[in-house]
């Protein structure tokens, strides 16, 4: 499937390649997650108080829009944080799991 | 301050490392003052002269265009800043309370006392809510040039640039330069808001003929260019986003396929941390937004609280080197360091603020199609709060309007609505938008991790 970002230039980057939602995704070294996820795909998660898909808005930290998740429940600004070789990534909020007490 | 306030070694935080942040940590290191600069972002240069990641090659020219000399000398000037300042990148100022500044860098909690705060917090784009904005594709302007600039994509195949304003005719055309599908580029403005504000333009001549330029290429290059438009709906699909924008101009309806659409009239500034260390603020009919007072010389009404740059006023690129200049000056004569004269920064930020009132003239924030907005129209993105749902909360004040339908709550906390909610509650109680007032800046001033806060020690 196609994209919904095009790369325009600065192809020459070595790859790497990260699992969302269990599928594999190929990116280059440098590509923030976003780019990465949106490269490949046309959105980054789904609204919370809506039917549709987002895909981010302000790419400069302001809007929060761009939020996805590591498999450990963590949560990541897409268009802030840049893409590791190996990183799995959620587009949806994994289940909140409270720490056992005793 | 009257008085200078004397102190051997004041403890001064720079909070931005753009244009202004970086100019004003130079005239304090050349005064023998180390300060702290902290900027949320992993490299300096703000939003302008953004830098693009290590390992990407594009030359200065192709990245920053006519200003491709200042952003090199930024750059370098800031380079060779970096070990006589303390530099704290990806660190995010949340908070400012009781003469500290609150940080968290990669969930690392900090806070730092301070003798004197200089502001250079930066702008982000003011949005016009339209009809379909929350579907993927919808971008900010300012994020289609993040994403040229620092990434090297576009962010479609066929994009549309829509709203008002100098950034929308210069981000068009660099996407044209890169290769980009742009399909038009249409204005809110009517031509003549532009011949009108001909006099006040004419205070940079230099960056009125960089403009007109960026217009004839953009022409030459077949895109479709409108002025005096107004956006009626963004059509597609919760699926897979943007197909098509519906607008009216010259008294027919338009429709025009695209995938992507980059809105945004102008910029505001970023006021929340000015707002947490109790700056006074006021309203400015111009632009019809609360802006901090600040003086002639960068004082804010706080003492020891400067503000320099767009997170002051929204006056570009130019203005924020000047100003953080002029800021960094006023503070080292405030505490008895160094007197030099500020004269001629004081001229040319005031010729830069009449070249700013001449944009905002030529292209005005379209408060009336704001007004005129259906209550169908989400008006928060984050929570998906609808115009009709503003304009029948029973209020009519914005921080109380917040707390019941909680515009300005959200993820984005007011940025992307706040302005836009004040004219749609204006309107519909029939009062000047001043008196809606503004939404209080709140800490943290972005949303940090659950956890962060506490388990740090
Ligand atoms: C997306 C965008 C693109 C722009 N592009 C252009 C352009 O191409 N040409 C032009 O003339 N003007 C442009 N502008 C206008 C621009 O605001 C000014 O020209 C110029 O960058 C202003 O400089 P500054 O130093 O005031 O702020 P900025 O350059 O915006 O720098 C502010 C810095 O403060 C940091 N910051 C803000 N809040 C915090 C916090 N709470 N904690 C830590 N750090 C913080 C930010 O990370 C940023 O690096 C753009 C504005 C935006 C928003
Ligand atoms: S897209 Fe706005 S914070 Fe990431």
């Amino acid at each position: 499937m196609n994209g919904r970002f095009t790369r325009l230039a600065e192809t020459d980057r070595p790859k790497v390649n990260i699992i969302v939602d269990g599928q594999p995704v190929q990116a280059m070294a440098g590509d923030t997650l976003m780019v990465a996820m949106l490269s490949s795909g046309t959105s980054l998660r789904s609204a919370e108080f809506g039917p549709e898909k987002r895909a981010g808005f302000c790419l400069m930290g302001a809007c929060q829009d761009c939020w996805v998740w590591t498999a450990d429940g963590g949560r990541l600004r897409a268009c802030s944080t840049p893409v590791e070789n190996g990183q799995q990534i959620s587009t949806s909020q994994p289940e909140v799991t409270w720490p056992n007490h005793g | 301050m009257a008085e200078p306030r004397v102190i051997a070694e004041p403890r001064v935080i720079i909070v931005g490392a753009g244009p202004a942040g970086v100019r004003a940590a130079e005239v304090l290191v050349a005064s023998g003052v180390r300060p702290v600069v902290i900027d949320e972002g992993r490299r300096d240069g703000g939003q302008i002269y953004r830098r693009q990641p290590e390992g990407f090659t594009r030359g200065y020219d192709s990245l920053y265009g006519t200003e491709a000399d200042r952003a090199l000398s930024l750059h370098e000037t800031f380079d060779g800043l970096k070990d006589k300042i303390d530099y704290r990148p990806d660190t995010l100022v949340w908070n400012i309370s009781q003469g500290r500044v609150w940080t968290n860098a990669n969930g690392r909690v900090d806070d730092l006392e301070y003798d004197a705060l200089l502001l250079c917090t930066g702008a982000t784009d003011r949005v016009m809510p339209v009809k379909g904005w929350q579907y993927a594709g919808v971008f900010s302007l300012g994020a289609s040039q993040v994403a040229l600039k620092s990434q090297a994509v576009s962010i479609g195949r066929r994009v549309v640039f829509m709203g008002s304003g100098p950034l929308l005719y210069l981000v068009a055309s660099q996407y044209v330069k890169a290769g980009a599908n742009v399909v038009a580029v249409l204005d809110t403005a009517p031509f003549f808001a532009r011949i009108k504000a001909l006099p006040k333009l004419l205070a940079e001549p230099g960056v009125l003929w960089n403009g007109i330029m960026l217009t004839r290429m953009l022409q030459k290059s077949g895109v479709r260019v409108m002025t005096g438009v107004k956006p009626l709906e963004i059509l597609g699909e919760p699926e897979t986003g943007v197909s098509s924008l519906q607008f009216e101009a010259g008294g027919k309806v338009h429709e025009i396929a695209c995938d992507a659409v980059a809105m945004g009239h102008h910029l505001r500034p970023e006021t929340q941390l000015a707002d947490l260390a109790r700056c006074a603020f006021r309203f400015d009919a111009v632009t019809r937004q609360w802006l901090p007072v600040v003086d002639a010389d960068g004082r804010s009404s706080v003492d020891g609280v400067y503000l320099a740059g767009d997170g002051a006023r929204i006056l570009g690129a130019r203005s924020a080197e000047a100003s953080g200049q002029l800021a960094a000056m006023t503070l080292l004569s405030d505490f008895g360091i160094a007197a030099s004269d500020r004269w001629a920064l004081r001229q040319a930020v005031a010729n830069y603020a009449r070249f700013a009132t001449g944009l905002a003239e030529a292209f005005p924030w379209p408060h009336e199609q704001i007004a005129d907005l259906a209550d169908d129209v989400v008006l928060c993105r984050c929570e998906g709060v609808t115009v009709g749902e503003m304009r029948r909360v029973d209020a009519r004040e914005a921080n109380r309007a917040k707390a019941f339908n909680r515009v300005g709550m959200g993820r984005c906390q007011g940025r992307y609505c706040g302005l836009a909610g004040a004219e749609v509650l204006a309107a519909a109680r029939d009062l000047p938008v001043e008196a809606i007032g503004r939404l209080r800046g709140q800490a943290p001033v972005k949303p940090i991790s659950v956890g962060v806060a506490e388990d740090e020690a």
